[in-house]
């Protein structure tokens, strides 16, 4: 299965905390989520205890609306980590999601394409499962 | 009655030390070694006693406590200790202003300011090899994907503002370019003797687009240190006093919004920031005579100039031009003993020790009746911090 993931096994794993259990539980589903206030209904990423616009506690977890742009990119190319000496280079892209407030997601883009990589374009998101114990699901992208 | 509220003045850099800069992992010295060193070499630069030391200010978690400073070099007592928060380089300047804001509220007398560190002894910026087996928080969004070193944490931002503002690659250049050409009359610079020409820089290897391996700071091992005083009592002291005439810090709007979440994303923090420093130093960019901007990477320096009207974001590829940074005959002399890129990384401090040698007039690149000095701290980290320097003729 590791063949198919975009950067190898290795690197630190994420581990849901006390705020953000409910998006890598939706991971797994091969569900997106964000953060999502109850009370003025604004979205929030990453998770937070507090809404930042009207201070309410109670935030919930909502599936995001609306298309994916790629807002931003880079391609590593200098291994940072031993693992990623084989990996090299990769494309990170920072997405963004206009229709839930502009909320920001990290991500790598699968297949990237040679060369720039198209801010602006729509991307979908691309789960990409771990099943080895702790099993987690990390979110990638790939171009619409 | 109202009375109005600033320290532009009261306080003066007096002393200032540095250790040997070394390439890292190369320090014979432990870093507390390092660290005693240039407090020594500041104390003594100053004409100061060690012993009459009392407050001690430092920034991007050092590792040198100041319970063991003050124990180690007999301090009298201790009356003031001070940490600006944030891992990065961003908090030099900071401290230089916190220790600043002690002396002038009169919470203490004389205070070192210092950076200390051996790479040997604690993890590298630039190596995810230390991270833990599994994340929480924030980081969970990020470090996963490979997004684990500085350059790679910046490196969208500079995308981004390259994207907007149509800012060229020969201005990132440009940047990198100053700095080497200035280390090159520093024999204390790490890469003294190491020139660095344009196909130097464009050849070199990628470190992750849109940084290549001359955009992307340093890592070394050494210490470096300020000592500050009441402005009254540097004049009697044995160098030209360099005043502070004013120091802020701080982000925009949620610039600490985690997963690159700050709604103004390619930005190197300092807008809301540049304006308070301007108002309590009570000049404008036009009137610096030298300018000192950490480069943690050049898209950092760029964004800085800019935010800090150095420059505008249309004039920003002519302004940050080769000729126009280099002392002493440039428009906007940057960084001119090397800096983070050629000199040394001691995360930025250097940058201030710097800024002092050019109102004392004692640079290696000096540029001609320097009054005026500006220095900014670690770019697009929050807090960012920044300050501004003098001579007496500016008060």
């Amino acid at each position: 299965m590791s063949d198919s993931f975009v950067l190898p096994e290795g690197l630190p794993k994420p581990v849901a905390d006390d705020l953000d259990g409910p998006y890598w539980e939706a991971a797994r589903r091969g569900e997106l989520v964000a953060q999502r206030c109850t009370a003025c209904r604004g979205w929030q990423w990453t998770a937070e205890y507090l809404c930042h616009r009207c201070h309410a506690f109670d935030l919930a977890f909502e599936p995001v609306p609306g298309e994916a742009k790629i807002f931003s990119w880079q391609r590593p190319h200098h291994p940072v980590h031993p693992v990623l000496a084989s990996a090299c280079p990769y494309v990170v892209v920072l997405v963004e999601f206009p229709e839930a407030d502009g909320i920001r997601m990290v991500g790598n883009l699968v297949d990237p394409p040679e060369g720039e990589i198209p801010i602006g374009a729509t991307v979908e998101p691309a789960y990409e499962h771990h099943e080895a114990e702790p099993e987690y699901t990390l979110v990638q992208w790939r171009l619409a | 009655m109202s009375t109005k509220r600033t320290m532009r003045g009261q306080v003066a850099i007096a002393g200032i030390g540095e250790t040997t800069y070394y390439k890292h992992g190369q320090s014979p010295d432990a870093q507390f070694k390092l660290t005693l060193k240039a407090i020594l070499a500041a104390a003594e630069d100053a004409g100061i006693d060690p012993r009459e030391i009392d407050g001690i200010a430092s920034y991007a978690d050092d590792k040198n406590p100041p319970d063991r400073i003050a124990a180690a070099l007999g301090m009298k007592r201790l009356r003031f200790s001070n940490m600006v928060w944030g891992g990065g380089g961003g908090g030099g300047s900071g401290a230089i202003g916190n220790a600043a804001m002690a002396i002038h509220a009169g919470v203490a007398d004389c205070v070192v300011v210092f950076r200390g560190l051996a790479q040997g002894q604690s993890a590298r910026f630039g190596s995810g090899a230390h991270y833990p087996r599994a994340i929480a928080g924030s980081y969970a969004t990020t470090i996963p994907y490979g997004v684990m070193s500085p350059a790679q944490m910046f490196a969208m931002r500079t995308t981004r503002l390259m994207h907007d503002h149509g800012i060229s690659r020969s201005t990132l250049r440009a940047v990198s370019m100053a700095s080497y050409h200035h280390a090159q009359n520093n024999p204390r610079a790490v890469m003294h003797g190491r020139p660095l020409d344009e196909e130097g820089y464009d050849n070199a290897r990628w470190i992750t687009e849109p940084f290549r391996l001359f955009d992307c700071c340093l890592e070394n091992d050494g210490a470096a240190a300020l000592i500050l005083v009441p402005a009254e009592r540097a004049k009697d002291l044995r160098q030209k006093p360099v005043y502070v005439l004013g120091a802020a810090q701080g982000a925009e709007y949620r610039s600490g919004a985690g997963g690159h979440n700050n709604p103004d994303y390619a930005t190197s923090s300092f807008k809301t920031v540049a304006p308070d420093l301007f108002a309590m130093a009570e000049v404008g960019p036009g009137d610096i005579d030298v300018v000192q901007s950490y480069e943690n990477f050049t898209g950092g320096v760029v964004m800085s100039l800019i935010e800090h009207g150095f420059c505008t974001y249309e004039s920003a590829n002519e302004v940050i031009a080769f000729d126009n940074l280099v002392a002493p005959t440039g428009k906007l002399p940057l960084n001119t003993s090397g800096g983070n890129l050629a000199e040394c990384y001691m995360h930025g401090l250097e940058l201030n020790i710097e800024a002092v040698r050019q109102i004392r007039g004692t640079s290696p690149n000096p540029v001609p009746n320097a009054e005026l000095a500006f220095v900014n701290s670690g770019p697009m980290v929050t807090p960012a911090t920044n300050a501004i320097v003098g001579s007496e003729a500016t008060l």
